[in-house]
């Protein structure tokens, strides 16, 4: 249903003088009710990715490479008028802040409608009936009455939950929920998590989540795809891939997960993630790598296809094949 | 609400006191009006006697409440220049002052608003330098030179409109274009800055993701929330353009209460320009106060903040 290929956002500043290579060849497949986890550290590119698929990059940034095939049409070859009507009705996104998200002046119900106003065209009482609908889906208590309410009336949880109703509107077929519940307490995190769920296999909707969460991925995905410096270093089953995990950096990050009760220190990764736009040199990841070897620094691996559906870009891994 | 309201009205009282406190004190500090409403030849004597019959010869805590006793019953004092009740004399300048007050409102909405919404949607475009261009240029160029270059160029050359006074339509023309200029740069900087704020807010990127036209995120979720601080800003600057558009009233011989205010300094002429300067404060925390209450029909979270 959605398939990238060698995906490349690059953003240009200062005229185009310095240009931040945020996203830079970025593949991945999702199947109709497939979750894919998208995860990685901040500015690992996995926001740039999202707002490619959608065509909403901010000013600075172009799609400079690659495609994004779409239910079999190419999203980046398309104009904004073309791809408005995509968004919202075949592709919707979950933003990160539930508390920002929303527009403060306008109703629940009005903000819930638009999608189905503007891309159905509904009007009425049965566009009442639809938002009634959508708010009872994502759980919304009383929903005639908390229609006529205003976003600040409403707590964090509820919010998020209205955003998923305004991101159901349109009936779409990919939901990209960008860190959905990363400003959410705990317990409405699980919630949340366990709506969206129900959710999915109610409308068998696909879904990219967006975190940075490996626990969310566990609970959530089927597929996960671990990004670094604009890059997906490793990709695969979650199960395969967090019980093996084939790339140094995987490694790393699963290490890094506190374990409850473990008195043990926290796992840290040495070092800094890269500067986007001043990338080492090879392997991105090398600088840090606890098990780079001399070629790292100064070839860059490329994608290695192992068994089960799983991708991993590192050297090891594909000197380790061709040894075996 | 209610008591929204009533805390602003409170508020609205104080400001007023102070100002009133403070214009009485400046005016007596520009010199002796007495010297200037008696003839050359006046004896001291003479000056003594205008001085106790306009009750200047008491001392300032007692002219003040006097004055403060007045204004509560709606009387603002008699002009030492013209011999009559100050609010008269205002009340006779007000309509002129209003019909140029806002038609000058009228045109610093009429280009700033639009400019400034396309210059945030345009941002760093040809758009957008060009609408800087006119806000500098707005900003600094100086009414009275603007207004003279008008008279020149529509009266002197093309004798398309009157030079000045007040009459119908066309005298307003010039001098509402030169004070609103001024206040549309104003404007057009507040609007843009106000536009960009709301547009890179997320639930301007959320109404995007919905697949909404440009023009209903635009026009009506961004430009809903960035209204707020230009509405303000031009409430106020009506007062100000009502009541203190002096030097442009200078020049093109406006009637208003711009040219009374500088009439009325020039003269000395204390309850005047006490008068006119109450006046204006008045209508200012007026404005203030009914921006205040619109501000909460447009925005529920202070409409129904209890």
């Amino acid at each position: 249903m959605l398939e990238v290929t060698d995906l490349r956002t690059h953003f240009f500043t200062f005229g185009g003088a310095r240009v931040v290579k945020a996203v830079d060849g970025v593949s991945f497949r999702l199947r109709e009710g497939e979750t894919l986890g998208l995860v990685g550290e901040s500015g690992s590119g996995k926001t740039t990715t999202c707002m490619s698929i959608v065509g909403l990059l901010p000013r600075a940034g172009r799609v400079v490479g690659g495609s994004v095939l779409f239910e079999g049409e190419d999203l980046t070859r398309k104009s904004q008028r073309e791809l408005r009507r995509i968004r919202g009705r075949r592709i919707a996104m979950i933003l990160q802040d539930p508390m920002a998200s929303l527009n403060p002046l306008f109703t629940i119900f009005r903000q819930v409608a638009e999608p189905a106003f503007f891309h159905q065209h509904l009007r009425g009482r049965t566009l009442r009936e639809r938002v009634r609908h959508l708010l009872e889906s994502v759980r919304i208590p009383s929903p005639e009455w908390r229609m006529r309410d205003y976003p600040h009336q409403m707590s964090g949880g509820m919010r998020q939950r209205i955003v998923g109703a305004i991101a159901l509107a349109g009936g779409p077929r990919l939901v990209i929920a960008d860190e959905p519940t990363t400003n959410l307490d705990v317990t409405i995190q699980a919630q949340y998590l366990d709506l969206l769920k129900d959710i999915q296999r109610e409308t068998g909707v696909a879904l990219i989540f967006v975190t940075h969460n490996l626990g969310i991925v566990a609970k959530m995905c089927d597929r996960v795809a671990v990004m670094y410096a604009g890059k997906i270093i490793e990709q695969g089953p979650v199960r395969a891939l967090f019980d093996d995990p084939k790339h140094p950096y995987t490694r790393a990050l699963l290490g890094s997960v506190p374990k409850l009760g473990s008195k043990e220190p926290l796992y840290a990764i040495a070092g800094q993630p890269p500067n986007l736009a001043d990338l080492p040199s090879g392997c991105a990841f090398h600088p840090r790598c606890p098990e780079a070897v001399p070629r790292c620094a100064t070839e860059e691996p490329g994608d290695v296809h192992l068994a089960g559906g799983r991708v991993a870009r590192c050297w090891l891994v594909s000197d380790g094949l061709t040894r075996s | 609400m209610t008591q929204f309201v009533l805390r602003r009205i409170f508020y609205s009282v104080v400001t007023l006191f102070i100002l009133s406190a403070t214009i009485f004190l400046i005016v007596r500090l520009t010199g002796d009006p007495v010297a200037l409403m008696a003839e050359a030849s006046a004896r001291p004597e003479d000056l003594d006697r205008i001085r106790q019959q306009w009750g200047l010869d008491r001392s300032w805590p007692v002219q003040y409440a006097t004055f403060m006793q007045n204004a509560f019953k709606g009387e603002l004092g008699k002009s030492f220049n013209y011999r009559l009740p100050v609010s008269e004399l205002y009340f006779q300048r007000l309509p002129n002052s209003l019909t140029l007050g806002l038609a000058a409102t009228l045109i610093s909405l009429l280009i700033g608003i639009p400019a400034g919404i396309i210059s945030a949607v345009k941002v760093n475009t040809w758009w957008d330098y060009a609408a800087k261009g006119v806000a500098l240029l707005g900003l600094s160029i100086p009414g009275f030179w603007l207004g003279l270059v008008l008279i020149l160029v529509f009266s002197v050359w093309l004798r398309w409109l009157p030079t000045s006074g007040a009459g119908d339509w066309r005298h307003v023309i010039m001098p509402a274009l030169a004070l609103g200029w001024y206040f549309a740069a104003s404007m057009l900087r507040l609007t843009r800055s106000s536009m960009l704020e709301v547009l890179g807010s997320e639930y301007i990127k959320l109404a995007r993701l919905k697949g909404l036209p440009d023009v209903v995120v635009i026009a009506m979720h961004a430009f809903k929330n960035a209204l707020i601080p230009v509405f303000t800003l031009a409430g106020v600057n009506m007062v100000v353009m009502v009541n203190a558009a002096v030097i442009i009233e200078v020049i093109f011989a406006w009637p208003g209460i711009g040219r009374l205010l500088y009439e009325g300094i020039f003269q000395r002429d204390f309850p005047l320009v006490q008068g006119v300067v109450i006046m204006a404060g008045f209508m200012i925390v007026a404005i203030n106060l009914v921006v205040d209450i619109l501000y909460a029909v447009i925005d529920p979270r202070i409409r129904l903040a209890r």
